[in-house]
Parts: structure tokens; sequence; C-alpha cells
């Protein structure tokens, strides 16, 4: 995303000796227990005060019980990437409660119920006991509800000290809520209880504090998956066909939802889409692979375990050419890895996805507006080059709110490819053939079922076919075939979108990244550049390469290439297409299951620099 | 690409009641063995679209894997086909379908790809009542990897190079009926008039018909012992009753005593007459299938003909509420919200 124009631009908010928008704060808590609701309630408060913030949950493969973090920075200069440090910490669970006051700052606030008790054996940190309990039991929340609302206690108590707008939170409540009295005044009137009980009974003597600004009032806030199905729906999707798996199942979640919003008929109050649950993933992909030879608009959304069952139908997609779009919410891996964790390990396998000589086209969102985007866009580029299209989004991206440039309407009218109907066919005058390749530009016309014209039908298959679709297994014309498929795909560096580099005058070394880790690779581009070490930065948002990336390459000294995965797998594609600038490319690969931070980058690059030099 | 056309035809040809000739129905020259069960099928399949006078146009041929899977390119030549993976072709057809739900499914399987592998998908696909023909050409054993057992070949069956099959097998058409399919039937591939009726009975049905076709296999499968033979298949064969397929146009001629025929009708209109033979059976009646099954087993029995038909069952697509036009064309206008709505979308984030 674009970050806030306070960026790099010292905020001009000061006050003696007070920190002000521009700390973190961890909440730890039971999973299961509510706290999504008063983390996500701060968060929005604070973005509706102005104020650039982002929001990370990490949170365990667990319904109830396992330890939960979720970690708010606010940052007036708009730096929205994970940090490792913490001013202020709320301490709600007793298993984690040494461990969470560990991570404390020197200096920092420390908020915990008071009927832990627990040993706080440090002298360097503010500590803010709550009376949890005794506010919740005197509050009117039905007993079934008190443990629910519990968390509501932190959110009054931290308004308080550190100066969140009660309003805003009310207007956060009321969005979380849709508007449903009920719930918004049980939660309210704790909240309020907790401010007004620690305006009379604490007292601040820590240095952090919340004022209002007006950085976000460009923005909306939310998460990748809502977007990408939204983008899905903009983009005229007919088809879907998916599994549950997480972090992917709030996309097919979202697309039910839109659709059924905004894909009614009006003319004839029917729907212009299908959305089917299915089985397995294998039956999800299989389902999509039949809608979009059908000629529908079709995707599928998944995470890495449900992309290795789509493996095998993956390369009949890519074989008999057929369009289809699948969404990987990238989680760790191999194997069941850790589902709640997110990465970007998927790359190499999604580019080569398929057994055989099979090379995909992925596309690779960077931030939440960007999932809208290539939501659509995925569509008219599958169908145009008719082809499947992998696009990587991860659970960062996907699961976690984000401020981001509200969505924008398709600049571009959607583009079926090439298709034949009955009339085209009578008007062609040379014969058509499914995968004869009529205009020298490797993509054969296709005919969808349901035309009547007597030419139309063919049999689509895995097996090897001529240019007639006819079974063959002739070398020739296998060999034919699969070169005719790798030009389609080296066409694709045309079609697929650019790059976005951000240059600093002077910068002889340059930076690849890509997804998720924008705002840490930004952030630590800055935290470079005030050490006087100048990196130009390019954000690849697709494979196969546009010729962009050759160049930014070819012009820099050496290339950091920063990914979320233990091997480095858009190094090692660098590597493979450009392997004589190979020598300029140095990978800085890391993958712990957290989202990226600037520090880390900074860190890696700073060291590699260091040793070059020292 | 039609192999006939219209303009080509002999003008003496017989033609059916939309004016095409059987030829307009056939595919292309079998690469199967002779005498193949799989071939028998596909000409039933030829003959029945051509009696029924279907638009070969407007058939959705699926597959999956193995020999059966094959014969799809072997009728029909001027409907879309799509030949899948193995054990996968429920899925491919369930999304295919819903590009144009107007098109008539036609699906061939076999014993491997829909017993064994394909299991999972074959069970889901009768869960959901996809309206579509599923065809399994069932011989028990793999052909083309060479005779190995499948899951539907008999416990104690003796093949070359494989011993014997120590496994009990898997029976489809109970598999069907518990699997909640609308339409279950089986049949021998020896019995073509039967095959070909059950296949119109199939085609009118709205919603998923399983027909469980034993096809023997020659080359690896057909000793006379064997019960997915020629031989055993002739000499035990047990119809449930005779049937005749009755297109909605024809008023039923044939004059019946009362009790000695069940009469079905169509989603479409058209009728299945069942002619009672020794034994009483209603294959409306869910409660006597297994009875039946299990009887037809131990005295080995292979029982024929309509097993179960449910008319009443909402299919696949009744649950979508879909546009009349078919999903596949659709203009873009009408797949893409207008641009006043994006706002309210963006507003309806925070």
């Amino acid at each position: 995303m674009t970050l806030p124009q306070t960026l790099q631009k010292d905020h001009q908010i000061k006050q003696e000796g007070s920190i002000v928008n521009d700390f973190s704060i961890t909440v730890g808590t039971v999973n299961g227990s509510g706290s999504q609701t008063s983390n996500l309630t701060i968060l929005r408060a604070l973005f509706k005060m102005g104020i650039p913030v982002s929001g990370k949950n990490m949170f365990p493969s667990n319904i109830q019980g396992l330890p939960t973090w979720y970690t708010i920075r606010v940052s007036k200069d708009g730096f929205l990437a994970r940090r490792e440090s913490n001013e202020i910490v709320v301490a709600m669970n007793p298993t984690t409660f040494a461990q969470d006051l560990e991570s404390l700052t020197p200096g920092g606030a420390f908020f915990y119920p008071d009927d832990l008790k627990m040993k706080i054996d440090r002298d360097d940190v503010v500590r803010y006991p709550m009376p949890v309990k005794e506010l919740v039991r005197d509050s009117n929340a039905p007993r079934s509800l008190q443990d629910y609302v519990a968390n509501m206690v932190y959110v009054g108590v931290l308004a308080q000290i550190l100066g969140i707008d009660l309003e805003k939170i009310n207007l956060a409540l009321d969005f979380h809520f849709r508007g449903k009295e009920k719930p918004i005044k049980l939660n309210f009137d704790l909240i309020t209880a907790a401010f007004k009980w620690a305006e009379e009974n604490l007292e601040k003597q820590d240095k952090y504090r919340i004022e209002s600004m007006d950085a976000t009032q460009d923005y909306i806030m939310a998460d990748g998956n809502t977007a990408a199905a939204l983008g899905a729906v903009y983009g005229g999707v007919h088809f879907a066909a998916w599994y549950p798996i997480t972090p992917a199942t709030s996309l097919a979640e979202a697309l039910v939802d839109y659709l059924a919003m905004l894909r009614m008929d009006p003319e004839t109050g029917k729907n212009t889409y299908a959305v089917v649950q299915a089985e397995d993933e294998l039956a999800a992909i299989g389902m999509t692979i039949g809608a979009g030879w059908g000629g529908l608009r079709a995707m599928t959304s998944t995470s890495g375990p449900g992309l290795s069952l789509m493996t095998e139908f993956a390369g009949l997609a890519y074989f008999a050419e057929v369009p289809i779009v699948v969404w990987d919410v990238q989680r760790v891996g191999p194997s069941t890895g850790l589902p709640t964790r997110t990465s970007q390990s998927d790359l190499n396998f999604a580019h080569f996805i398929g057994h055989g000589d099979t090379q995909n086209i992925v596309l690779l969102p960077g931030s939440v507006n960007e999932c809208f985007e290539f939501g659509w866009k995925a569509f008219d580029i599958a169908e145009r080059l008719q082809a499947p299209i992998f696009v990587l989004s991860d659970l960062d991206l996907g699961m976690n709110q984000w401020m981001t440039n509200p969505f924008e309407y398709p600049d571009k009218p959607i583009d079926r490819g090439k298709v034949l109907w009955e009339e085209d066919l009578e008007d062609i005058s040379e014969t058509w053939g499914r995968y004869l390749d009529l205009d020298g530009d490797f993509i054969p016309y296709r005919t969808l079922p349901g035309n009547q014209h007597p030419e139309s039908a063919y049999f689509a298959r895995g097996t090897g076919h001529d240019e007639y679709a006819k079974y063959t297994e002739d070398a020739d014309e296998y060999r034919d075939l699969i070169e005719r498929l790798k030009n389609k795909y080296e066409s694709a560096r045309t079609h697929v979108p650019e790059p976005i580099i951000e240059q600093r005058d002077g910068a002889t070394i340059g930076l690849i990244a890509f997804g998720s880790t924008d705002p840490a690779v930004k952030e630590a581009c800055y935290i470079l550049e005030n050490e006087d070490v100048l990196c130009d930065y390019l954000r690849v948002r697709a494979v196969p390469f546009t010729k962009e990336v050759k160049d930014f390459i070819a012009n820099h000294e050496r290339v950091y290439i920063v990914e979320m995965n233990r091997d480095g797998q858009l190094h090692q594609l660098l590597v493979l297409d450009y392997p004589e600038l190979s020598m300029k490319l140095i990978s800085i690969a890391y993958l712990d299951g957290l989202p990226a931070s600037a520090k880390q980058i900074a860190n890696a690059i700073r060291n590699k620099e260091l040793n070059k030099h020292g | 690409m039609a192999e006939t056309s219209p303009a080509t035809r002999s003008k003496k040809a017989q033609v059916n009641i939309i004016g095409l000739t059987k030829s307009d129905y056939r595919g292309a020259p079998t690469t199967l063995c002779q005498g193949c069960g799989h071939n028998s099928i596909s000409s039933q399949i030829v003959a029945a679209c051509y009696e029924l006078g279907i638009q070969p146009e407007n058939v959705l041929k699926f597959s999956g894997i193995g020999c059966s899977s094959k014969s799809p390119t072997y009728f029909l030549s001027r409907s879309f086909g799509f030949n899948g993976l193995h054990g996968r072709m429920p899925s491919l057809a369930t999304g295919a379908m819903f590009a144009d739900t107007s098109k008539i499914g036609i699906a061939v399987s076999g014993d491997g790809d829909t017993a064994s592998i394909g299991m999972g998908q074959f069970k889901h696909v009768m869960r959901r009542n996809l309206p579509m023909v599923y065809v399994i050409e069932n011989n028990g054993v793999y052909g083309l990897t060479k005779g190995q057992f499948s899951a539907t070949a008999e416990s104690g069956l003796q093949l070359k190079g494989h011993g014997t099959n120590p496994y009990m097998p898997i029976d489809i058409a109970w598999e069907a009926v518990v699997g909640r399919a609308t339409l279950v039937a089986r049949s021998f591939a020896g019995d073509p008039k039967q095959v070909k009726e059950l296949l119109k009975a199939a085609i009118s049905h709205n919603g998923i018909s399983v027909l469980d076709i034993i096809s023997p296999c020659v080359t690896f499968n057909n000793r006379d012992d064997s019960m997915h033979s020629y031989a055993w298949g002739k000499d035990h064969e047990a119809p449930l009753h005779e049937l005749s397929y009755v297109p909605s146009r024809e008023d039923i001629m044939i004059d019946y005593e009362s009790g000695e025929i069940i009469e079905v009708t169509m989603h479409d209109g058209s009728n299945i007459i069942l002619k009672k033979l020794e034994q009483d059976y209603d294959p409306t009646d869910r409660s006597n299938i297994l009875c039946m099954l299990e009887e037809a087993n131990k005295k080995n029995w292979l029982v024929t003909g309509l097993i179960y038909i449910d008319t009443d069952q909402p299919t696949l697509f009744d649950n979508y509420n879909l546009t009349e036009t078919p999903l596949n064309r659709l203009p873009t206008s009408r797949i893409r919200p207008p641009i006043d709505t994006i706002n309210k979308v963006n507003e309806m984030m925070f």
C-alpha cells in the first residue's frame, strides 16, 4: 500500500517528555475469550482518530484456551510493519504473564488484572493493575457473557491512560456489532465504567500518549481476504469452489457475502454466480477447472496444504489451457506446519505446480488494495492467456486489518479473451482448431459448451493432442505443443502487473521484495537511509518478471532479495531467469512465522554491507 | 468437429425427429479391444441419443481415466467433452454443468475410476444430485495397466499373473443407493436393449443417474466363472422387470392388466414402464432395495434393471437461483456490478 503522506516526515507532535503516537501495544489473552473484539475496537478507534495504525493477530491453531497476542502499532510517521519492541503490554493471560512482562521495554506501561497474584519483578516499568472482576461484576452483563466482555475493561483503562477518544471507540463498536444496540451498549458501558475507574484511581506515570491526527481520512481499513473477494466480484466471477482452510477460509466466506449483495441480477432477481463448498481441495479445483472450461470466470481459494492437493489438476489446467484463478493465502508449511502463522514459502511451488514442464503465472499483491485490484485483473489475464493464474497472498495480508487506499472501480472493461460463439464460427474464414495458433501469438481460440455450431465442439483432454484437440502421441506434435505453451508463458511478461519502484538519489544498492513485507521493507530503507546506506526498492508483483526487474538488477551494484521463507525462493527464480546477473543477487530470506520487521531487514542488510567493506 | 455434415449426408439416410442421421451421433473409431463391452455401451449411447432426438451440441461428455474413460471419443463427436483426471470426473463435470445448466451431461467412468481412486467424488456428486448420467463401465479389472484387480472384483477371483483377489468387492449400485443417488440402475453390456432403455430413462431424469453396467473385459477378465464375464452375465442375469421408455410425445399404447406394470412419470413428461416379471419389485420404495440386493448376492444373481428412482428430489441447480440465460452467455455488463456500488463498498469497510 501507499504509506500515509506523513511517512518520513517527523510529525510535529511533541510534548515535554512524552512519546506521542509512536509505540506498540501488545495484548496477551486467552484464545477464544473474546479479546479480538476488544483489540479491533482499539485499532479502529485509533484509525478513526486519524493516526496511522496497524494490527497483527498472533494466534494459535486452537478454538479456545491457548495463548494469543495482538499487537497494535501506532506510528505518526506511517510505518506500519510489525515491531519487535512493546512499550505498552496488557497481560490478561496468567500463563504468559511473566513472558509478557519480560517483553516490555524499560519505561513501558504494564496493565494487568489485579486478581492475578503474579510476581512482578521489574522496577523499570509502570504498573497499572485493573479491577477486572469487580468492574465486570458491577456491570449489567448477563452471567453467560461476563467472560467475553471482561476484555473491554482494558479498552476503557487504556483509553483513559493513553488518551483514546471514547466517541471513536463507540464508532468502532457500532461497526463491529453492525449497529446492534444491545451489544454496543453492553460493551460501551463497561468501557466507560473502566475509563471512569481509571480516571479516579490511577495516576498516569508512563510517557506514552495518543493524540488525534489527520493522516487516515483518505484510507479505509480492511483485510486482504475481503479485498480479494470483492475484487473477484468486480472481476465478474461466475463460479467459485472452495474447501475450508486457515487462513483462506474468510476469502470464500466474504465471496459468498458480497456476491449475494452485489451480483443478483437486477432485471430478474436471479443470481449471476454460484459458489460451492467442495468435499476437498481436489474437488474444489476440479469444479473450478470444469467451470473455467465451460466459459465461466472460475476461482478457488486455499492455502499451502490445499494447493498441494490441487497439483495434478493444476497441471491439467496448464496443459489443456483452461483459465482459472487460484488464490493461495500462504501459511507456514510443509505439512500442517504452523497453520496460523504467515509465510511466503509457496512461491516456487505455485510457479512450478504440476508435473512435467510447467511454469505458471503468479501474481503477488503487496497490499490490501492490491488484493482487490488483482482480484479482478487475475480473471482478465487468465482468460486472455487461457492459463491458470495463481495469486499469492498470505495470512498477514489476508486476515489482519490494514489501513489501505479505498478500492477503485476497475479501469478496464472485462476482457474475456479469445472466444468464438456461433456467429464468430460462421464469420471465420480459416479452419478453426482448438489449439491452432491462428494469430501467431501462441494463444488459440476457444469455443464454449452450449455453442450450437456443428463445428464448435472439441474434446478437451490431459493427453497429448494436436491442433484440433485430437489425441496424438506424435513426437513433433507434442514438441510443438509444449513449445507453444512455453512461448505463451513468455508472452505473459507483457500482460502481468509491472513492479513498483521506489528510488533514492545516489543509491547504488537495490532491494527486491514482494507481498506483505512491503511496509517492513520501506521502513528498513528509511532506517538504512539514516545510516547513509541508500537503497532503491523494487517490489515484484508477478512472475514471470517484466523487463523492469532485469533493468533494476542491471542498474545496481548489488541487489538484496528480501522474503519470508527459508530458501530464498524469489532469489532462486531471479537467478534462473537472469543467470548473467546472478552474482549481483544476495538472498535475505528469513522465516519464523511472524510478519517481517524493519529491524530484521535493516540488520541483515547492514551486516552484509559491513562484511563487504570490513 | 463433425464427421458428417448435413450437406454431405445421403438423402436416403434415415433421420430422427430433429432431422439428424445416426452418423451425426457417432464418434471416432474405437481404439478399445474388439469385443470390449464398452464399445457396446457407446453404441447404445449413440442409439439412445438418436432415438430421443437430442441435439448433439446440447450434450456435454465427461470422463476420468482408464479404458472406460477413453470411450467418450467414440460417440457424439459433435458434443463438447472433457476427459479429465483419474477419479476426478465428477468435480470437473459439476463445474462445467454450471456453465449452462440446460445441457445434458453424459459421463463415463470405470470401476477403478469410480470405486477406487474416485470413491470420494462419486459419493459427493450423488449427494449433490448433479443432473447428469453417470455410467460406470464395470469390468472388475484395470485394463490399461494390464489386468490388476479392481475394487469391484469378487473375492476369490483368479487372474493370470495377479493371483487370487483376497478382498470383498465394492457393489457400485449398493453404494449409489446408500449414497442417495436419485436414479440407480444396473445393466449388462450383453443386454443392449435394456442398456438403451435405461440410458433413455437416465437422460430424462432430472437428477443424478448412476448406471452400473457390467461391461466384460475380453482381454483380462472374461473367463466363464468370472462375475464380470459375458458368459456369467448371460447365465446369471436376473432382470427386475421388463423396462421400456416411452417419450412424452407418444401415448402409452401397450395394454397391461392392473398390477402388472409400474409406470414412472419423469420430469420431462416421459414415462418408464416396468413390466412385472417373476417377483414384485417397486423401485420407488427405498426400504426394499438393500434386501433385494443382498438376496441377489446370496443367490449369485446379476440383478439388472431400474433399482431405484426418485423424481422429486431437488437437483444441485435448484439451490442456486441461477439466471435463465446460461451463466456462460451473460454479457459482461451483467457480471460486473455498476460503478456506483464501489463507494458503498468502501463505506462498508471501516
